[in-house]
Formats: C-alpha cells, structure tokens, sequence
C-alpha cells in the first residue's frame, strides 16, 4: 500500500490560474454572464420604453379592470352573464367555453381518429383507400380554411329555421345551428348523473381488487363484464329510481325560431366540427403507426402461448402500442386545445375572442394578451401532466 | 405412405385467384368485412355523384353576372371563380403590376422545386436563395429599375403566404438550431432560458403571438419607431415557427450515437468544430422528414394572419366573397382555394414520405 505519495487528487490551482481564457468552465461562466446581460439588458430597455408609452398614451395598468362593467354580450356562456357583470366574469366565461370546444373535441376527434386509423389498416381495400383519402385530404388543408367553409355551409347552404332539414325525427338543421331533443326528465337526470359517477368509481375499485386478487391467488376475475353492468347498470338503476320517465324536450318550430330541445350555435357546431375532422385525421395516423409499430412476432407469440385472440390484443399488443402512441397524442389534445383559439374567426365566443374584446375596450393589451397566454399555459401544463402521469403509466419498466 | 396417383394437376379453386379472387379477399372475406364494403359503397353513391354532379356536369363555368350565373346553374358557380382570380391570387396589388407579383410566386415554385433536388444540395442553394429572395423585394416593392412602388399594405394573395411562410422557415431555421443546441447545452444559464423560451412559446397559441405583434410589440418600442403590420406578423411566425423547429432539431441531436460526440472530442475538435463538422450534418439528416412536416405546418399557419387583417390567400379570398355583385359563392371560392393549399401541401408531404424512403440508411438496422 502506497503511502505519502499516492492519492493525487484533483489538481490544485490557484485562482489566477482560473480566471485563464484556455479554461471551458471559466470561459462557459463568462459566456452566460453575457448572455443573461443581454437578455436583461434588452428587458429592460423593453420595459423602459412600455412606461414611457403607457404615460404618454394614458393607458391603466394592473388587473384592476377585471373588476369594471363589461358592458358588451355575450352570444353563448355556461353560466349567468350579463353585460352588466364583470370583465372578469366575461373572461371566466370564455375560459369555461374554450375548455367546452376542447374537452368535447378531444373525446370525439380520438374516437373518430380511432376508427380511421384502425380502418385504414383494414384488410378491406375500399374502406382503406377512403380512409387514405379522408386522412391525405384534411391534413394538407389549412384549419382555418376549413373552419371558414364549415360556417359558410352551415350559415349560408343550410335553409333558414322555417324550413329545417330533418334528417331524423327531432333532429333539425339549420342557419341557426343545430337542434336536438334532450330528455326532460328532472330529478330522475340527476340520478342517472350520480349513477354514472358511482358505477365508475365502482368500476374502477373493482379493477384494482381484481389486480390484488390475481397477484395473491392467480385467479382472474371478468374485469369487463363488471365493469360495462356497473357503468351501465347503475344509471340504469339511477333511472328506475327516479321513476323512469320517457319524457323528451323535442325542438318546435315557434315563429322564427326553436323552442325546446337543446342546440348548438352555428358557430360552435362549426368550431367543433372543423377541430374533430382535422384532428382526427393527426390521430388516425398516430394511431396506425402505434399499431404497426408492434410486430407480428408478437401477436404470433402471444397467440403460440394460447391467448385467445381478444388477450392477445389486451394484453400484448395494445399495452405496447399506447406506449408508440401515448407521447404524439398528448401533443394532438394540446394542439386542440391551442386551435379552439381560431374560434375569434368565426365568432364563437372563447377565451382569446373575450380577451380581445375587452383589450380593445379598455386598450389593456398588456394585460388582455397576458391573461390569454397564462389561460392556455396553465391549460396546456394541466394536459402535459395528466398525459405524462398517464404514459409513466404504461411506459417500459427498465431497469 | 402412398404416391401420389393423379396426373393431372388441379387448377387452384376459381374465387382464391383472378380478379374474383382479388375481390373475394379484399372486399369480402368474413361478414364484418362485406358489411363494411356496403356501408362504404353505399356512402359513396350517396355522395360522389351528387358531388361530381354539382362540381362539374351542371356547373356554369362562365357568366357574365351573378344573377346570370346563379340562374343558368344547377350546381356550381366556377365564373364566380374565374370573375375574381385576380384578385383571390394577388389581392390589392395594382392591376396593371399584377405580372410582378406572379413572377414572384413562379421564382418561389422554382426555387422550392429546385431544393427539392438533391443534386441541389451544396452551399451554392443558399446563395441561390439569397438571390431569388432580393428579387422577391425588388418585384414586390419597386421603386427601383423602372417599377413603380408599391406599399407592402397592398401586398397579398398567394405572394403574400408564400412570403410569410419562405422568410418566416428561412429565418426561423437557423434560430432553431441555436435554441436546440442551447437546450442540450453544459451551460446551465442558456438552457434555462432556450427552455423557457421553447415551451413558453409551444404553451401558447399562435393567434396570441399574432396579437401581441399588432397591439402589443408597438408599446414596447420607443416612440417614432414603428414597424408596419406585415414585418410585425413576420416576425411573429419565425418566432413561433423557431420553438417548434427547435424541438425537431432536437430530436436529432438526441438521436445521434454519443459515440459520435466523444469521438469528435478525442480528435481534439473545438465546440463550434465538432457542432459543425460532426454533429450538425448528421443529426439534421436524421430529423428531414419531420422537418418538412413542421415546414408544411408552418405553411398552413401562415394563414392565421387573416386574423389581424392581412390579405394572404385565405384572406383575399374572403375579401372577394364579400362582394355584393357576387354574394353567396363561399362554397366555390373555399374549393378553388383549397385546391392550391392542397397542391403544395400535399407535394411536400409525398416528398417527405419519398425521402424518408431513400434516407432510411445509417443509424437504422
């Protein structure tokens, strides 16, 4: 064993010797203090130039305005708005309409993207050449464009209210929108509501015993049986309950317009219509990449181990292509949520057409594009964490 | 065991070859199959004829006047089309100019087809560039060689996307590769600024960049300087086109061997060096194709401007709609349009699947 000469250690130097410009690490420290004096300095030079015009324009500053009289309408809202309630309430009721479009538009473009990304794989030659199609076409055309031509068809090809296409009993299309039976069922609607929300809790627990149980015993229990007879034997159960009322609200045609029923404003229609058909046309394809990216060995492996072939795609083949699809679809739901800001286009009244309004109202620029940019941050921040718990989730387990 | 005792050998069963057997496997094999293709068949007849009907047997292809039109039609009304197409491709351009702005969008499709070439792909392209693009100002603005000015206030149609999309992917590419290099970078400082700077603007939808450009930028410059409306939006688009190319070009260094890195290193290559000569080819190979894609989503982006009231495309287009001679022709006029969107679209993405096609060498097994 050596002693006294061995362990060197780290060279030892003096502080003149590292202030030396051969030095990465001292010259790395050197570049980003210029960097960031830059950067501060260009700040600041911005900020010093927005005081001076903010004076000289006369323009308020600060959120204080979330507090005045809005004083304009607002064509559709979620809750109770008037033009006397706050710019504040006006901008809440914007947010609560773009996460409307966004929310809808996520469930329904993933189950149509779905579908057409499956079709397109399909071994039926024609069903595959039209999904080729839809898929080729949408995606190589502008969102907007096509947001424009849905409203254009909807407000000047469709008639007017008098004389509504019916396509189906209750079912009306026309300028004004579209026009749809609800079921008027009262306290039994709150039931089913409450069903609904117990058999997915119940599903859902049931899962997770069933897990536990597997793991002690071995033993599998029908996961998807209970489950599909609690998520719809409980608002089944909800319904009888509250006495199982038939009644519909159907839309009547009185005057110039419907009365009754539900409806969607052209507008949204538009906006929803043009986001689900663009985006679903992203997640076909993500969704047939997803799906050829697993082998064919596998599927033959996991059929030679005796799995039926409904196994097979539970538990071998879909558990892997979420994993390839996962990531590319997180930035399709934020996609969507980003392009529901077209809305101002086309008049349907969301966060960014709300913020704008009142920007040009009170010329708060600042803090009209501010609010506007927090909305979508925190909305995007609040689907990337979702979505990256979801994919640690599923993702590989490795060492 | 026995021999075979028959001589003759049997032909395959008629439905498993020929076209019928084409049909039996790729139309009807099993009942959720059929049921499939009679859904399908029955879609299409319900739409394509009807649609070919409208588009093209009882179209009126010219017409003197809306009412004219309108009347002699049954279906579409392409004279609405013809009657406005100079003003759908070139917006409010003077008239009697409009050759300028359509040599314009021929040096653009030149240009584009001509880097599309490998053959092309030298350091010579970008001076090409350079070149092609002074002559885009020279055409569009005059004042210079005998061409009349023109304010870039009248500036619009199909020149106008082609120019907000060429300058903002030629400026925004460089800049990426810069914001892509400082995330992967040591130096803790200008990571953290590339990544806020990247994810702040990937965060945030374009519309509100296009805003904070037209209302927002002029509060923050001194006053007496100003910007006009189209350079505002310009910037807007590289800057919001830099951040997502940023993540593309990333995606390449990441993808790229370490073993490439280190052995620039031991060969004693300084920082820029080894970026330039090692990293930078290679991984830029690997990330071409999404990087045509971003190239066409950013194309399609470019259309957003409409709302803050530039005349591209779309806009010029909308303008033209709302004509009282010619009203109602919104069907028409969005397909004309499309047409185009779709044409240079669709080129870029078969391009990048071709490509992708002859690249898939190398790293890949």
């Amino acid at each position: 064993m050596a002693t006294g000469t061995g362990d060197l250690g780290p060279p030892q130097r003096s502080v003149a010797s590292r202030l030396n410009w051969n030095d990465p690490s001292f010259r790395a420290i050197l570049y980003q203090i210029i960097v960031l004096g830059l950067v501060a300095l260009t700040v600041w030079y911005l900020v010093s130039n927005l005081q001076a015009n903010l004076k000289s324009r006369n323009i308020a500053t600060g959120f204080g305005f979330l507090g005045l009289e809005a004083g304009f309408g607002i064509s559709e809202s979620l809750i109770e708005y008037s033009p006397a309630s706050t710019y504040g309430r006006a901008v809440f009721v914007g947010i609560l309409n773009t996460l409307r479009v966004a929310v809808i538009g996520i469930i329904l473009a993933t189950i149509l993207g779905t579908i057409i990304g499956v079709l397109r794989l399909s071994k039926n030659w024609l069903i595959s050449k039209v999904c080729s199609a839809y898929v080729e076409t949408l995606r190589n055309l502008p969102l907007l464009l096509q947001l424009f031509f849905w409203y254009a068809i909807i407000t000047e090809t469709l008639p007017s209210a008098r004389q509504a296409l019916n396509p189906l009993p209750g079912i009306f299309l026309s300028q004004r929108g579209i026009n749809f039976p609800v079921p008027a069922f009262g306290i039994a609607f709150d039931l089913i509501l409450i069903g609904v929300a117990l058999g997915l809790i119940g599903a859902v627990a049931f899962r997770i015993w069933a897990q536990k149980r597997q793991d002690r015993t071995g033993q599998q229990s029908p996961v998807l049986l209970v489950a599909a007879g609690l998520i719809f034997g409980m608002p089944l159960l909800g319904w009888l309950l509250g006495g199982a009322p038939t009644e519909m609200s159907v839309p009547e045609l009185r005057g110039f317009n419907f009365r009754g029923g539900a409806s969607l404003s052209p507008e949204f229609a538009a906006l929803l219509i043009g986001l689900i058909a663009y985006t679903a046309a992203f997640i076909a394809e993500i969704v047939r990449s997803g799906i050829l990216a697993v082998t064919h060995g596998q599927t033959e492996a996991a059929l030679a181990l005796g799995l039926t072939r409904g196994q097979t795609l539970r538990l071998v083949v879909l558990p892997q292509a979420l994993r390839v699809i996962v990531p590319p679809m997180t930035s399709q739901y934020l996609n969507i949520t980003k392009n529901s800001s077209l809305a101002v286009a086309i008049g349907y009244p969301d966060v960014v057409s709300i913020a704008n309004t009142a920007i040009n109202q009170t010329g708060q620029a600042i803090e009209g594009i501010a609010l506007i940019m927090a909305v979508y941050l925190s909305i995007s921040l609040g689907i990337s964490l979702f979505m990256n718990w979801y994919n640690k989730h599923i993702a590989l387990v490795e060492r | 065991m026995t021999a075979p005792t028959a001589t003759t050998e049997l032909k395959p069963p008629a439905l498993s070859q020929g076209w019928l057997g084409w049909i039996r496997e790729n139309l009807f094999a099993g009942p959720f199959n059929t049921l499939l293709t009679i859904l399908t068949v029955w879609l299409l007849l319900a739409t394509v004829p009807a649609f070919i009907d409208w588009a093209l047997l009882k179209a009126v292809w010219s017409a003197p006047t809306a009412s004219v039109c309108r009347e002699a039609a049954g279906g579409a009304c392409w004279a609405f089309v013809y009657e406005k197409h100079r003003l759908i491709l070139f917006g409010l351009y003077p008239f009697e100019e409009h050759w300028r702005p359509m040599l314009v969008v021929v040096i653009f499709l030149a240009m584009i087809g001509l880097s599309c070439l490998r053959r092309f792909w030298t350091v010579w392209l970008a001076l090409y560039w350079i070149v092609a693009l002074t002559a885009v100002g020279i055409l569009m603005w005059g004042g210079v060689l005998g061409l009349t000015y023109v304010e870039n206030e009248k500036w619009g149609g199909l020149p106008l996307t082609l120019i907000l999309s060429v300058f903002g992917i030629a400026f925004a590419f460089p800049l990426s590769i810069l914001l892509a290099l400082g995330r992967r970078s040591n130096m803790p400082a200008i990571k953290a600024l590339c990544v806020i700077y990247i994810e702040l603007i990937r965060g945030v939808p374009l519309i509100s960049l296009l805003f904070m450009a037209s209302v927002m930028l002029p509060l923050f410059l001194p006053t007496g300087v100003n910007f006009d409306k189209l350079l505002r939006a310009q910037i807007a688009i590289i800057l919001f086109a830099a951040a997502y190319l940023a993540e593309v070009v990333r995606g390449g260094l990441q993808a790229l061997p370490k073993g490439q890195y280190e052995a620039a290193d031991a060969l004693g290559l300084a920082y820029w060096q080894k970026t330039g000569l090692i990293i930078l080819p290679q991984a830029l190979k690997l990330v071409i194709p999404p990087l045509v894609n971003t190239f066409i989503g950013i194309f399609k982006d470019t259309s957003l401007v409409v709302i803050i009231g530039l005349f591209d495309l779309l806009n010029s287009l909308k303008a033209s709609l709302v004509d009282p001679a010619w009203p109602g022709f919104s069907a028409e006029g969005y397909i004309a349009v499309s047409l185009i969107y779709f044409a240079l679209c669709y080129f870029m993405s078969k391009y990048s699947q071709a490509l992708e096609a002859r690249l898939a060498t190398g790293h890949k097994r």
